[in-house]
């Protein structure tokens, strides 16, 4: 059987200001009808850019170079018009975009943006269209499937909506579906349900597509074949089942082998006073609005790492404003050392804030472009120890070389460094403030795997070595495996299990930590077939109709 | 839909003060101005003794503070008093201007708030093309004539030179509607041609802020024809700040309009407040001042309210 899709020697370069630089260099690809093809590789591997460039389509500042040939169905694309390109997209090739919230138009409801493709290409009528809508929907499990496309896109969940995007891309069944970190932006618990309905409508309709991700135990419950890019270059092309038993290339290794980082097990014999302590915690955003915390109690031990685990919602970030005084909560005692701090910020002595530091989610964010890190890391030490600027080169040094990072960096500006080393400055300036507790929160979470490994491991060097507190928040599992010694799992803004890493990892766990664990990806093949073929099981022999992705009820039963 | 209710509550109760508090600046304004009527009827020669007993049938005499309640407190049962120049009430000297400036300013929006819709989305669909550029090109110098000149040239050219439309307008009730029309051609195009650019230029921009959405990206990948993502995707998406510029805008075909009804000697209400200012006739300057006021207000809130209702991410939120 010939090729659905064969692209060879892809060359892809971006524009800027007649500079041209290559970012796809020289990619040859094929898609045959009704396999699934899984692009992996880190931030800045050009898997999207490809992805893209199936369908013609290259983002602007960017433009395919001329020698490059894209034949789909025989149909050299680029040589098409647009005109005849907009004919393809939609019809025979469809996108599923990473974030569904920014892809579908705020402005009109879903069974409209479903309905759009088909009728516009005239391939069916808007009655037809809406009809098979709904059908899909209920294929995809989207609660109210008759109903829910009259809905806006701000009126249904991420995972729903994401799956309404599916359903979307289905629309005029095409031949190549795009997949474009379909389930990057969602929670371990919803990733489950949209990777079953993207596995369960290219099955039933024998949908080709390239699937996109950064996450290979991902891929490989969903591609026939995988290849692993870098920098624009392909590392290595192999079977799903090759690359995971038999990996060529080092570099595939390390991606595999990612996440087999873990902290060493402590005696956990001594039971220390706790540096920190939150005695009934409860808060709410607004006056006469639900309480986002309720009722919060947690003790923590110097030189220990508790981890903080729940998904989008738990009210863990609220937690850590809380407890370094960016919130006001409505009551409950926060004690550190045993002594009460105030709620704001304002009100807490220049040594409270010291001790109490924060690393953010996102360095680029956290850090002023403008300023030199000099002045970066300069500006606590000034701050909380008063110190003169010779003192402070001098120490600002000695940091750096802490977090790994040479001594020359000091002249530089962010925007300058890596997205890893910008991490690495944001602790440098946490550890400036010599903090008995640091507050991570997500501080891994927009990094590529390989970096964030090595982030963990630096926080874990930093930790054996100063005895620092840190308090993880997190929604990645594997990072609490990592490195957390005692584990609070969160739900809805109540804590629904903790204690040590060993008693929460093992069973019998709480159900909800049990939903949680078991939907973290597997690098194993078919992990997501006997996954959902082992709930579907239990659904049935529970017999009560509860669902295991109906969140809510899990706090029911810890109630 | 509560919210919307409550929020439209809550603006007119702000309104409402914020027209207490103008009015409150309005007669401070007009109290400050030097001289009042009664030396502008009588003229300089006039005796104090009788410039005296003038005032006292006029009330003058009377403390502001008490003037202004009892003026307010005829506002609010709808009299707006007697103009001091010529004892009728002032009510039905505004009435017919009133009208009549509002029959030009929604001419005038009939004719540029399409045009300008139009033009806009054009050029946010032909982007950087020579369409874009001309259209940009025009509108800009549209807005960097004074109206005067604007006026002025146009009479020049389309009643000096080709006498096709009055220089002067005169109207009258018993005009049909289209003999109205031909009547306000002129002062209509003088006010499109200012207040076009504005709207045309936020359209357009206000659409191609919205371009770079990922979800113009999807329209695009699902094939969706350009013109139609313009339309359909970028335009509703784009419509809180075009629909504030245009309601300003709007405001500002009745409020503004004085420069134009002068040179057009068009019996509306700006030419009747800068006559009432030249005859120290206070009452009557301000009732416009207010009615004025009161439009600008009005048209704000429908600003907000509109614009609240394009976006259904305000509309229906939980």
């Amino acid at each position: 059987m010939s090729d659905l899709l064969k692209i060879t020697n892809l060359k892809i370069e971006a524009v800027r200001e007649n500079r041209t630089k290559e970012i796809i260099k020289g990619i040859d690809l094929t898609l045959k009808r009704g396999e699934v093809l899984g692009l992996i590789g880190e931030s800045g591997a050009g898997k999207s850019t490809i992805g893209l460039a199936a369908m013609g389509f290259c983002r602007p500042g960017c433009r395919i170079v001329s020698s490059s040939s894209i034949i789909f169905d025989g149909f050299e694309i680029m040589n098409a018009t647009l005109a005849e390109k907009q004919n393809l997209r939609g019809t025979r090739i469809a996108y599923v975009a990473q974030s569904a919230a920014a892809a579908f138009n705020p402005a009109h409801k879903l069974i409209r943006q479903y309905t759009e493709g088909p009728v516009r290409h005239g391939i069916k009528s808007y009655p037809e269209a809406k009809k098979e809508a709904q059908a899909l929907y209920k294929k995809l499990l989207l609660p109210d499937p008759d109903n829910i496309g009259y809905r806006y896109p701000h009126q249904v969940s991420g995972g729903q909506l994401q799956r309404a995007m599916v359903a979307m891309a289905m629309a005029c069944k095409p031949d190549i579906i795009v997949f474009d970190e379909p389930t990057t932006a969602l929670d371990v618990t919803t990733q489950i349900e949209v990777l079953a309905a993207i596995k369960k409508v290219t099955r039933e309709l024998n949908t080709a597509a390239l699937y996109i991700t950064h996450d290979l135990a991902v891929v490989i419950q969903l591609a026939d074949r995988i290849m692993v890019l870098r920098h624009g270059n392909l590392v290595e092309e192999g079977t799903s089942k090759q690359l995971l038993e038999a990996p060529r290339e080092q570099y595939t290794r390390d991606l595999l082998s990612v996440r087999t980082f873990q902290k060493q097990v402590e005696d956990p014999g001594e039971n220390k006073t706790p540096i920190l302590e939150v005695q009934n915690l409860t808060a709410s955003y607004r006056k006469n609005t639900p309480n986002v915390l309720k009722d919060i109690n947690l003790k923590i031990t110097r030189g220990k790492t508790i981890a903080i685990v729940g998904e989008s919602g738990s009210g863990k970030t609220t937690l850590a404003r809380a407890i370094i005084g960016l919130m006001n909560p409505k009551k409950g005692k926060i004690l550190y050392r045993g002594k009460e701090l105030p709620y704001a910020l304002k009100r807490r002595t220049k040594d409270e804030l010291r001790h109490l530091q924060m690393i953010y989610q996102l360095p680029d964010i956290a850090l002023n472009p403008r300023q030199r890190i000099q002045r970066i890391l300069g500006r606590p030490l000034e701050f909380y120890f008063g110190m003169k600027r010779s003192q402070r080169k001098k120490r600002v040094k000695e940091l750096l070389d802490m977090v790994e990072l040479p001594a020359k960096f000091i002249n530089r500006f962010p925007p300058e460094l890596s997205g890893g080393e910008k991490q690495r400055i944001c602790i440098a300036r946490a550890l400036a403030a010599k903090p008995e507790i640091i507050i991570c929160d997500e501080v891994t979470s927009a990094l590529d795997q390989l970096v964030a490994e090595e982030v963990l491991k630096l926080l874990q060097n930093l930790q054996d070595e100063l005895k620092v507190t840190y308090l993880f928040i997190t929604h990645d599992l594997a990072t609490v495996k990592a490195i957390a010694d005692e584990i609070i799992v969160m739900l809805l803004g109540s804590i629904v299990e903790q204690g040590p890493r060993e008693i929460v990892f093992n069973p019998p766990h709480h159900e909800y930590t049990e939903l949680l664990l078991s939907s973290v990806p597997e690098m194993k093949l078919d992990w997501l077939d006997e996954l959902l073929k082992s709930r579907r099981e239990k659904e049935a022999a529970r017999g009560n109709g509860k669902k295991f992705h109906d969140i809510e009820s899990y706090l029911a039963v810890s109630n | 839909m509560n919210k919307i209710l409550n929020m439209v509550l809550k603006r007119l109760g702000l309104g409402l003060l914020t027209l207490v508090i103008v009015s409150m600046l309005i007669f401070i304004g007009v109290e400050a101005l030097p001289g009042d009527i009664t030396e502008a009827i009588l003229g300089q020669q006039a005796t104090e003794e009788t410039v005296a007993a003038f005032r006292k049938e006029l009330n003058l005499d009377l403390p502001a503070h008490v003037r202004y309640s009892q003026w307010l407190y005829g506002i609010v049962q709808g009299d707006f008093g007697m103009s001091l120049a010529n004892k009728q009430p002032i009510g039905e000297m505004i009435g017919w201007r009133l009208s009549n400036t509002l029959f030009l300013a929604v001419t005038a929006a009939c004719i540029c708030v399409p045009l300008s819709l139009i033009l806009g989305i054009l050029s946010a669909l032909y982007r950087n093309t020579p369409f874009d550029r001309i259209v940009s090109m025009t509108s800009l110098s549209a807005i960097s004539f004074p109206e005067f000149f604007v006026a002025y040239i146009l009479i020049a050219l389309l009643s000096v030179q080709f006498n096709i439309f009055p220089s002067m307008v005169t109207l009258d009730e018993d005009m049909s509607f289209f003999q109205k029309i031909y009547e306000v051609f002129l002062p209509c195009l003088t006010l499109s041609i200012v207040v076009m650019a504005h709207m045309m230029r936020m359209t357009r921009a206000a659409i191609i802020n919205v371009l770079s959405s990922p979800y113009i990206e999807m329209a695009l990948l699902k094939g969706i024809d350009r013109r139609r993502i313009i339309v359909e995707h970028a335009f509703p998406n784009s419509l809180s700040p075009v629909i504030n510029v245009i309601v300003l805008n709007l405001a500002y075909l009745i409020v503004g309009v004085v420069v134009v009804e002068v040179v057009f000697v068009y019996p509306g209400l700006g030419q009747l407040m800068v006559d009432s200012v030249a005859k120290r006739d206070l009452p009557v300057v301000q009732s416009c001042g207010i009615i004025f006021a009161t439009t600008y207000i009005f048209l704000n809130l429908t600003a907000d309210i509109l614009s609240r209702i394009s976006n259904p991410r305000l509309l229906y939120s939980n």
